[in-house]
């Protein structure tokens, strides 16, 4: 089986109870971080466009902003590849309420939040990046498959990349069937080659489903309250510092990763 | 700087619309150009506009033990699947290679969010999802892809693309840099969208949806019809199949400059076009043939026609068919990449359609009528909101650029 390899050289987290990713090393190690403010700050965006920008906007741009300034990379460089299982569920329950009363007052800018790529966009405009960007999703397998994804990217072109993972909270009717209960955003910078930037090198290898790695309270119950924190298996490795995990990558593929420190 | 690829052969492809189901009738339709636009009757409210709405969506059923996937956007994709011997092309690939050996690689704009407006059309007195919506798989993005995995039966990775207009265009990319890393030894790729409310009234509150049907490139074009498709394409390297056709090669590249407005001087869609130029080793004087954007959109058109006059020569031909489909937004990238196989294939450039009053800054390139010409170099061009844009770049069995 193919292995692929990867240096982490930034990492970007938040969710309710994380502010960024030493906070979850503060969990892993047994302390109690302080919480971080309601709302992510997304400071990399302008402050009219903060204003106007969705919450899964914010969430996607504070984990990727604090992930590449770990990695030092300026941001204008990066090819990039920004997952969410559900998109911004916010809007969509407002668009699936409104087209049912009013439809021809749906608001515009509402409707161009809602693509997909929402993201990706609000970050390369405010990061003025010409590089490739993309916007994908799998389900519950989003971390792993954008993984998989953005480290081919890496591979094939040499050239660090930016993923990021985030999905906000489910509101309206729309929340009993995608079941996010809470806001999980994460980040990583990943590059093909180890620089003076890398924090640990990652071995992925293809290999059938299994149940995910089984994860200390209260990390398990995060990961089951939001899509994206599926990646939990994999930053509580990078907090800990070794060892290895498994991820879905699809319904029946899985990712082996193996973890070694290298900062 | 962008690697230069080892060309990948595309041993079959598929596409329905609005124009008809499977190669033939697209074909047949570009060749008679006779558009499939029709007067808006899909919307839940009306609105007026013209849209390229496939017949028989509503008559086709799921195979029983694939129900629960139920919805307008994958029984168009079903519906797609079973054009042109497509299932029986990715069987055949299944055995020579085994399911984890093949990705499964689609592009949608809203995949099926239809159902999730339907379910909210009725929800039940509680307020909640009514029981036979209360199918969370077919309320989510990936759901088109998920649905597909398990007709097709794949196991490999499995990826849906979401970039707004460009998301089928670069479903190609990904398969590509899996196909190059080994990871896989064949990739299905391409994309389905469908009309839903969300799309109409939210194009329409942007003021881009045509009362009239679209004129691309057209002095007075005034919006985008909007259309829905589906297509499909397996690609595998070359010496499986020497006498494919062949993509060889594909640009991305972003604005950085608006959500919803294409970058005044194209410089994103002028990347993504130098990117797949340059991977597929090719000069533009080589390009027989580009598939346009051209969305017939006042900003788009404006751009991309400045874009066609300063990168390439007289010769070169140009046109776009949004005028035959409409805007499939998520599928037009796979819908206009297998128009560009079938001028490769049939020496046939269709004319731009719709444009009856050319833009007078369309330059020499752009073909207002059918021709009939070698083509060994086709490109099709595929740009999103959020300033996304895809160039991707085919070529005919055998070609060495």
């Amino acid at each position: 089986m193919t292995a692929l390899h990867c240096w982490v050289e930034g990492i970007g987290l938040w969710s309710p109870q994380l502010g960024d990713f030493e906070a979850l090393r503060a969990v892993v190690a047994g302390a109690a971080p302080p919480a971080p403010p309601s709302r992510p700050a997304a400071t990399v965006l302008p402050a009219n466009e903060r204003r106007r920008a969705p919450e899964s906007v914010l969430l996607a741009v504070e984990v990727a902003g604090q992930a590449v300034a770990m990695s030092g990379y300026p941001a204008s460089t990066l090819a990039s590849v920004f997952a969410s299982a559900q998109g911004d569920q916010a809007i969509t329950d407002y668009m699936c309420a409104i087209l049912t009363q009013t439809p021809t007052e749906l608001s515009p800018t509402r409707f161009h939040n809602s693509v997909h790529n929402a993201a990706a966009g609000y970050w390369t405009i405010a990061t003025e990046c010409r590089a490739p960007s993309t916007a994908v999703c799998a389900r519950h397998y989003s971390f792993g498959a954008a993984l998989l994804e953005a480290v081919s990217q890496m591979m094939a072109e040499q050239r660090p990349i930016l993923l990021v993972c985030s999905d906000t909270k489910g509101s309206g009717p729309l929340l009993e069937v995608t079941g996010c209960k809470q806001p999980f955003g994460c980040a990583l910078v990943l590059a093909p080659q180890a620089s003076n930037a890398s924090l640990s090198r990652l071995t992925l290898t293809l290999a059938p489903a299994r149940p995910a790695t089984p994860l200390p309270a209260p990390l398990d119950e995060w990961r089951d309250s939001n899509p994206s924190a599926q990646s939990l298996s994999l930053l509580a490795l990078l907090a800990r510092g070794h060892g290895r995990c498994q991820l879905d990558a699809a319904a029946t593929l899985g990712l082996q990763i193996d973890m070694e420190n290298v900062a | 700087m962008p690697v230069s690829m080892i060309p990948l052969a595309i041993t079959a492809y598929t596409a329905s619309s609005a124009m008809g189901r499977g190669l033939a009738a697209q074909l047949h339709a570009l060749g008679q150009s006779s558009t499939g636009l029709r007067p808006n009757d899909f919307s839940s409210a009306p609105l007026e506009c013209w849209i390229g709405r496939v017949d028989g969506v509503e008559d086709t059923t799921l195979p029983a033990a694939l129900a629960t996937w139920e919805c307008r956007n994958n029984r168009l994709a079903w519906l797609g699947l079973n054009q042109d011997g497509f299932l029986a092309h990715v069987r055949n690939a299944r055995e020579r290679y085994g399911a984890s050996r093949i990705a499964l690689l689609l592009g949608t704009s809203t995949a099926s969010i239809g159902a999730t407006e339907e379910a909210y059309r009725r929800l039940d007195a509680d307020g909640g999802f009514a029981d036979d919506m209360l199918r969370p798989a077919i309320h989510e993005p990936h759901s088109l892809s998920a649905f597909v995995s398990a007709a097709l039966q794949l196991e490999g990775p499995c990826l849906t693309v979401s970039t707004a207009c460009s998301s089928s265009a670069k479903v190609f990319a990904n398969a590509e840099r899996m196909i190059r890393l080994g990871l896989i030894d064949a990739a299905v790729v391409g994309g389905v969208d469908s009309l839903c409310d969300s799309v109409l009234f939210g194009f329409n509150s942007l003021e881009l949806v045509s009362a009239e049907p679209c004129r691309p490139f057209d002095a007075a074009r005034n919006g985008i019809s909007i259309g829905e498709a589906a297509g499909f394409a397996l690609l595998e390297r070359i010496d499986a199949a020497p006498d494919a056709p062949r993509l060889l090669g594909y640009g991305e590249a972003s604005d950085a400059y608006h959500m919803s407005t294409p970058h005044p001087e194209g410089i994103g869609a002028e990347l993504a076009l130098r990117d797949a130029l340059q991977r597929a080793g090719l000069d533009a004087s080589q390009v027989d043939y580009i598939n346009l954007h051209g969305t017939a959109s006042v900003k788009n058109d404006e751009v991309e026609m400045a874009l066609v006059n300063r990168a390439f020569p007289a010769i070169t031909r140009a046109s776009s068919t949004k005028g035959f489909t409409g805007h499939t937004l998520g599928a037009a990238g796979i819908i206009e990449a297998t128009i560009a196989l079938q001028a490769i294939e049939h020496g046939f450039i269709p004319g731009n359609f719709g444009g009856s009053t050319p833009d007078p800054s369309c330059g020499a390139p752009f073909a207002w009528r059918n021709e009939q010409q070698r083509v060994d170099v086709a490109l099709s061009n595929s740009f999103g909101f959020g300033g996304n844009n895809v160039c991707l770049a085919f070529a005919g069995a055998g070609f060495s650029a």
